[in-house]
């Protein structure tokens, strides 16, 4: 029985007592209790099954150590499988329920896997199940799938919402146990920007549950006063149910606050992730209790002894009437003795050193505890519940001496100081004899940006495992507690425990990794830590080994007749406890899951039935759907209008970025292949830009402005990329030259008025003179127009009388209106980008990232004409001078028509006769872009055919799946308006 | 050496005996003076090369040399995405050539490798997107490599979890490959390694080499951190440490190295039997045999050698995925970690003779080499038999940077208006 004791548990307040569920029952507890604390305190030992055996468990820890106790809590919205008890705040209402098991916790079917045992050693999988050979996908592995993972698999949209936030310190302190205060108000003290960081809600850690005097006070009340000390000043935040997650390189850490999973549905966010710069971390995490491998350590009620004394003390929650303790150190004793203040039995210790003569074992005799020395438990019994224990010779190999009733055990297999913050960022580790754990190896710290000390441990985190020894690691006052005598490093129980026991003496609960699995790692040869830890997956569930990971390379270095050290560690990675993918992701989810960038006119195309179409972060109109019109319809619509009236393009996302200096000119000349710095002001070029490899990266117009600066026009996408690309050149090759760069993207509005009728409209507006004459094609003016200041830019990418007209981006929307209202008359209607595409291709216009895909050149394009044969160099030019990229036997451009009029499927490829070396098809082109054209009333494509421009006429085959081919003449890509007659009026 | 045969009755009788008659899975022998080839790195690459130099081209007196543990480099850290829908000839050639061998493998090696192949799924969420993958699967057709575009609502069908309709990125469509999925990475260095040593060779850990020996531009043998060791050839499979490897031998590559990350979600059950890619938020996932959600994201954007990468891109990853499976949410971050990627300019690998006669190098397999692991280590093993490249290595030699042969396949890069 597991009950709640009459008095006591300085955690909780019994005047708010609180209801919450468990597999359907209703259960109580208290305000303050864990999950943990309040199952136990309803005498709710057994909280679930384990990954493989599906053997029965109970809760061992009363901290992010726990393997068992993961249970599915809440419903719906709010439902999260593999919520930890231990470290789960009670709350009014909370719905919990076990996991991995079926159909009930108390009858699992799956517990036929515990009696196979036998058959299903560490890596079992690697030798069986390979035949049949369709048997693994269909059979074998659908059955492993299923009985394995743990919790329910959430169904709904997540019901919470979650922060994040920045922080900047001097120091950051994990963990605000008696280390951690003691430390903070060392460097608070000294002037510097502390955080303290503690992932329970309290304060003082393990210090006030296992006793002492810090600076001649009870640590209770030290703790108290540290706290108000820290409160006080107004350098150091404190911030309690917040946990350092991780720690990256140049001091930047993760914290992780659980700000409102105890009070789910109040409207704060549920968790926050706080991006910390920290100049320096201290480590003050503390240690966690390791168990000993004894068979049957997994019966429920078999717990660790620091758990056990804290469900006592913290909980007043009596994990058993009549406990046995089992130890290889002093610290155990003190479980008896808060066992014993709260009235339970402790029926012996069971410690395996051969003599233990400490202060507090002194004490256990002298208050008429059984003591036995150098023995062990050969054995646990019970199975759903511990019911005694079987003693033996430590040194032996496990002939029973006598059985001890019992309905709880405490166990304790000495402390492992929690590292893992010291080497998230390669901290190194030394091998502590006497104390038997790896610590911090302080000659070794992980280093920052200038090669300085980044992580420093201290207290227990620091290998410091008594009180005096804690505050005196962490630069804190002097502290009083029992002297301890020397643990014994014992791992297994016996010693010389046969297989029979070994098979049944757990590492890692979680996942039924054994002391035989380990062993049998060794004798298989996967002898390196990480092979034997893959092999058998110890540490590899939920708690990542915290429990588990020195006594399997104890038990490891065992087989392998090395010392600890030679063995070594595993690697810790973050987190140190799991955390939300929902903290991590923030706020950005849904509609802002990405920024989100708007045109001015974003809203008028929303209100006029935009059908978007994601460009990079912006969204575009791919045409208006007016009603009853289908996408077909609606971008037909909106092509014939523009070539026979006028229409409207929002090209407000075109890249705009602004090139301005004394060698803005020669800068351009390199970024581009055409020659820019000889464009008269005033004018515009269409221009090409190519990456070091040669291939076209991207295009558009380059426009001077004045003598000095030019304004580079971008594709939509690639505006960002191409900036950063400038300033790439600019920082770490030409950083000499005297050239600035500015994305003036969002700056401006810019609208496209294209179309037979776009002189008129802009005549309707006035203002400026946009007549052949005065503005000819690829020239550019500013003035006012319409009464709005604005640059009128005379290029066209459809092949139409086009205007480009960019004003300031707050006058956006009135222009446009302006526009509509005008042009009403004269047939004016937006068209988006699909219409933008028909067009350009009907023109024969190559569009980036449809005839280019990073593996072409401009010269496979017909594009010659764009490299400037005057210049010295631009980027890509040696590389278009290597063999293949110069041979005439490249893929170029060139039209495509069906030979029945349909539309060439997208992404087809003509094939060739025959088959190549490793048996493929032989092919000689491809489709880059297909369209119906409503112009032509046709199929219309482009494609990159072998020697294409020479093979005018050629009939090509392009096969569409298994069985059906569509055959293709080759054309000149232009389609439309070959003479160019359209936009020279 | 006659090495015991896995199989259900093994373990059955090994049972019997709590599991004591089992013997090593490999040796773990001094290296000797000398072996007819030396292959440089355990991971998968180098092991599955001496592997094929043994079974198809009857080599055995081979070491595979090792720094570290075997598997432990990127091989047992990946994400374990097995494909070919490639869309570059060569590379559909060796990426198909590698999948149909994983179809077999556990069986040629004694070692359930588990593969799965339970098909993928790369999501089309832009209309570019869309052409892109239209075009992959007229490609693949041409090619011999099933693969199939679906709708959205079949893509929702295969993946119940998915969000079809986001409000930025609704899925419009995917490329699907029925036979992609997933196999156990560690599985497949330990498979290879068992049976390389059941063929005699030795598989040489905790060994790093730290010098090559070259004479008439012609390889003589290694240095390494347990003594020197003569070869006639040399083969350099280290993936990250290719371009350290090759300035011993007096070379240079174009390698770039930089972190990936990956993570995995907390176990549960299963509810999804697929794999899904989506490049357009940038993020992958699957879900592993134990049900952790096994997710990958993007390289970090400079070059190092930590092995570990940025916080950013983990956050990011998660976004995206998020956005893809809702569900997601309120799963936990179990453990993530980084590999070194060694990229190469057009991210495609390298199989190559190089300046030195009779040294070899195999890399450049950047966030995507697991999957290759048997048909590289096929094509390598050809290679370095022969002096030179059959028809699966032959496009991928050094040569092509020099001559602009570039087999890219960054399909993506291009941009829309
Ligand atoms: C996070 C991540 C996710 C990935 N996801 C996928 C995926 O889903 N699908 C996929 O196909 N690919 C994926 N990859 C890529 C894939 O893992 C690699 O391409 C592949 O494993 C490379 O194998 P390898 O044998 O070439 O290299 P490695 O496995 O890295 O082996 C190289 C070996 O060389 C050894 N070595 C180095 N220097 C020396 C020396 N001086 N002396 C001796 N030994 C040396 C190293 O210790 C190492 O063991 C991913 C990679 C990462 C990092």
């Amino acid at each position: 029985m597991s009950t709640r004791l009459s008095r006591g548990g300085r955690l909780i307040d019994r005047s708010k007592p609180m209801n919450f569920t468990f597999n359907g029952k209703r259960l109580r507890g208290f305000a303050g209790d864990t999950l943990a604390s309040a199952l136990l305190g309803a005498d709710q030992m057994l909280v679930g099954r384990s990954f493989k055996y599906h053997r029965p468990r109970g809760i061992v820890a009363s901290g992010v150590e726990e393997p068992n106790a993961l249970l599915g809590l809440g419903r719906g919205a709010r439902f999260e499988p593999d919520q930890r008890a231990t470290t789960t705040e009670l709350f009014e209402g909370a719905d919990t329920a076990s996991q991995n098991h079926w159909p009930s916790l108390d009858f699992d079917v799956g517990v036929v896997n515990n009696w196979a045992y036998r058959f299903l050693p560490a890596g079992f999988y690697y030798k069986t199940f390979m035949f049949p050979r369709v048997a693994w996908k269909h059979l074998f592995e659908p059955v492993i799938r299923r009985s394995a993972g743990l919790g329910r698999a959430p169904v709904d949209r997540d019901g919470d919402r979650y922060e994040q936030a920045y922080a900047f310190c001097d120091v950051l302190v994990a963990g605000g146990g008696v280390a951690g205060l003691a430390a903070a108000l060392q460097a608070a003290r000294a002037g510097k920007r502390v955080m303290v960081l503690e992932q329970t809600p309290h304060w003082g850690g393990r210090a006030p549950v296992d006793g002492g005097t810090i600076d001649g006070k009870p640590v209770a009340d030290w703790i108290k006063s540290a706290v108000q000390d820290l409160e006080r000043m107004s350098n150091v935040t404190l911030r309690n149910r917040c946990m350092v997650a991780g720690v990256h390189d140049h001091g930047h850490v993760i914290g992780y606050e659980r700000v409102a999973d105890h009070t789910p549905g109040d409207g704060r966010p549920r968790h926050r992730l706080w991006r910390i710069r920290a100049g320096e971390i201290i480590s003050a995490t503390g240690a966690i209790e390791r168990p000993l491998a004894f068979a049957g350590n997994d019966v429920p009620g078999v717990m660790l002894a620091s758990a056990v004394r804290d469900y006592v003390v913290n909980f007043a929650v009596s994990p058993g009437d009549r406990t046995v303790i089992v130890t290889n150190n002093d610290d155990a004793y003190r479980t008896a003795f808060a066992l014993i203040d709260a009235g339970l039995i402790v029926a012996a210790i069971v410690d395996a050193r051969p003599s233990a003569t400490g202060d507090l074992v002194q004490k256990a005799r002298a208050r008429g505890i059984r003591v036995l020395e150098g023995r062990g438990i050969a054995k646990v019994k019970g199975t759903k519940r511990v019911t005694g224990v079987q003693i033996c010779a430590q040194a032996g190999e496990g002939a029973a001496l006598e059985d001890i009733a019992c309905d709880c055990v405490a166990m304790s297999g000495g402390w492992s100081p929690v590292v893992h913050l010291w080497s998230h960022c390669g901290g190194k580790l030394i091998w502590d004899e006497a104390r038997a754990c790896f610590r911090p190896d302080a000659t070794r710290p992980p280093t920052g940006d200038q090669g300085q000390p980044m992580v420093r441990a201290v207290g227990a985190a620091n290998g410091a495992l008594t009180l005096p020894e804690v505050l005196a690691d962490a630069g804190g006052p002097a502290a009083d507690a029992p002297a301890e005598g020397p643990i014994a490093a014992v791992w297994v129980m016996p010693q010389g425990a046969p297989d029979a026991l070994r098979f049944k003496a757990f590492l890692d609960y979680q996942n039924d990794v054994k002391v035989s699995d380990v062993q049998l790692a060794a004798r298989e040869g996967y002898t390196s830590v990480e092979h034997t830890k893959r092999y058998t997956t110890l540490g590899m569930a939920t708690d990542q080994g915290k429990l588990s990971n020195i006594n399997g390379l104890a038990v490891l270095s065992d087989a392998l007749g090395q010392p600890i050290p030679a063995t070594g560690t595993t690697t810790f990675r973050p987190p140190y406890e799991p955390i939300s993918f929902g903290a991590i992701a923030g706020e950005a989810r849904g509609e802002i899951f990405q920024p989100l960038r708007r045109t001015p006119m974003h809203d008028w195309h929303a209100s006029q039935g935009a059908h978007w179409e994601p460009v990079g972060l912006w969204r575009r109109p791919y045409c208006y759907l007016r009603t009853g019109e289908g996408l077909q319809d609606a971008v037909r619509r909106e092509i014939r209008n523009t070539r026979n009236a006028v229409g409207l393009l929002d090209a407000s996302t075109l890249g705009k970025i602004l090139v301005k200096g004394p060698d803005a000119g020669r800068f351009l000349d390199m970024m581009y292949t055409n020659m820019m710095s000889t464009l008269p002001v005033g004018k515009c070029r269409y221009g090409l830009m190519c990456n070091e490899n040669g291939f076209l990266m991207d295009d558009g117009v380059v426009v001077r402005l004045s003598e000095d600066s030019w304004l580079c026009h971008t594709t939509s996408g690639g505006a960002d990329r191409i900036h950063a690309h400038m300033e790439d050149w600019l920082q770490c090759e030409w950083w000499d030259w005297k050239v600035y760069t500015a994305n003036l993207t969002e700056q401006f509005a810019q609208v496209a008025v294209v179309g037979p009728n776009a002189r008129k409209l802009l005549e309707k507006l006035g203002g400026m003179d946009v007549s052949k004459e005065a503005l000819p094609f690829m020239t550019w003016a500013e003035g006012t127009l319409g009464g709005v200041r604005a640059r009128v830019f005379r290029i066209s990418f459809s092949g139409e009388l086009s205007y480009e007209i960019a004003v300031p981006a707050s006058e956006g929307m009135a222009f446009w209106t302006r526009f509509l209202e005008a042009g009403a008359d004269l047939g004016v209607m937006p068209y988006g980008t699909e219409a933008l595409h028909v067009m350009r291709a009907e023109k024969g216009f190559i569009m980036i990232g449809d005839e280019t895909d990073g593996t072409v050149i401009p010269q496979d394009l017909g594009l010659g004409w764009a490299i400037s044969k005057k210049k010295a160099d631009y980027i890509g030019k040696r590389a278009q001078e290597r063999s293949h990229m110069a041979s005439p036997d490249r893929w170029q451009l060139v039209g495509l028509e069906t030979l029945d009029g349909s539309v060439l499927p997208d992404g087809v490829h003509a094939a060739a006769p025959g088959h190549n070396a490793n048996g493929q098809r032989n092919v000689q082109g491809r489709v880059t872009s297909t369209y119906f054209s409503p112009t032509l009333n046709k199929g219309i494509a482009m494609g990159l055919v072998h020697r294409g421009p020479a093979r005018m006429g050629e009939v090509l085959d392009f096969p569409v799946g298994a069985d059906k081919v569509v055959q293709a003449r080759i054309v000149d890509p232009v389609f439309y308006d070959k003479e160019g007659e359209k936009g020279n009026v | 050496m006659a090495q015991r045969r896995y199989s259900l009755f093994a373990v059955a009788r090994e049972a019997m005996r709590f599991h004591s008659g089992w013997e090593r899975a490999w040796t773990s022998p001094e290296p000797k003076k000398r072996y007819d080839v030396i292959v440089v790195g355990a991971g998968g690459h180098g092991l599955a090369t001496a592997y094929y130099l043994g079974k198809n081209h009857g080599i055995r007196n081979i070491a595979v040399i090792e720094k570290g543990w075997l598997g432990g480099g990127n091989t047992g850290r990946n994400t374990t995405i097995i494909r070919s829908n490639y869309l570059q000839d060569p590379s559909a050639a060796l990426y198909e050539k590698a999948r149909a061998l994983y179809e077999d493998l556990s069986q040629d090696l004694n070692y359930n490798v588990m593969f799965s192949p339970r098909g993928l799924l790369m999501l089309a969420q832009t209309e570019h997107e869309v052409r892109g993958y239209k075009r992959t699967v007229h490609a693949n057709t041409l090619q011999g490599v099933e693969t199939e575009w679906i709708d959205a609502k079949r893509v929702k069908d295969l993946v119940p979890i998915i969000n079809i309709d986001g409000p930025r990125y609704p899925v419009l469509g995917a490329l699907y490959q029925a036979r992609g999925g997933t196999a156990r990475h560690d599985a497949v260095a330990w498979g290879y390694a068992r049976a390389c040593s059941a063929m005699g060779m030795d598989i040489i850990q905790q060994c790093e080499v730290t010098g090559i020996r070259t004479a008439n531009g012609r390889v003589q043998g290694i240095d390494t951190t347990k003594g020197a060791i003569d070869c006639g050839k040399l083969a350099i499979v280290v993936a990250g440490h290719s371009s350290v490897l090759a300035e011993m031998a007096g070379f240079r590559l174009p390698i770039e190295s930089m972190a990936l990350q990956a993570l995995v979600s907390e176990p549960i059950k299963p509810c999804m039997d697929v794999v899904v890619m989506a490049n357009t938020v940038h993020g992958y996932m699957s879900q592993s045999d134990k049900g952790e959600m096994v997710i990958g994201g993007g390289t970090d954007g400079f070059n190092n050698y930590t092995q570990r990468g940025s916080w950013q891109h983990i956050e990011e990853t998660v976004r995206a995925l998020i956005e893809t499976f809702p569900m997601i949410s309120r799963l936990k971050m179990l453990r993530q970690w980084g590999g070194i990627v060694d990229m190469t300019g057009d991210r495609s690998p390298i199989l190559s003779t190089t300046p030195v006669e009779n040294i070899f190098v195999n890399c450049g397999w950047g966030t995507g080499g697991f999957k290759a692991i048997p048909g590289s280590g096929w094509a390598m093993a050809d290679l370095v038999a022969r002096g030179q490249p059959g028809p699966l290595a032959a496009d991928f030699g050094l040569n092509r940077f020099r001559e602009g042969r570039f087999i890219d396949e960054s399909v993506a890069a291009g941009v829309a208006h």
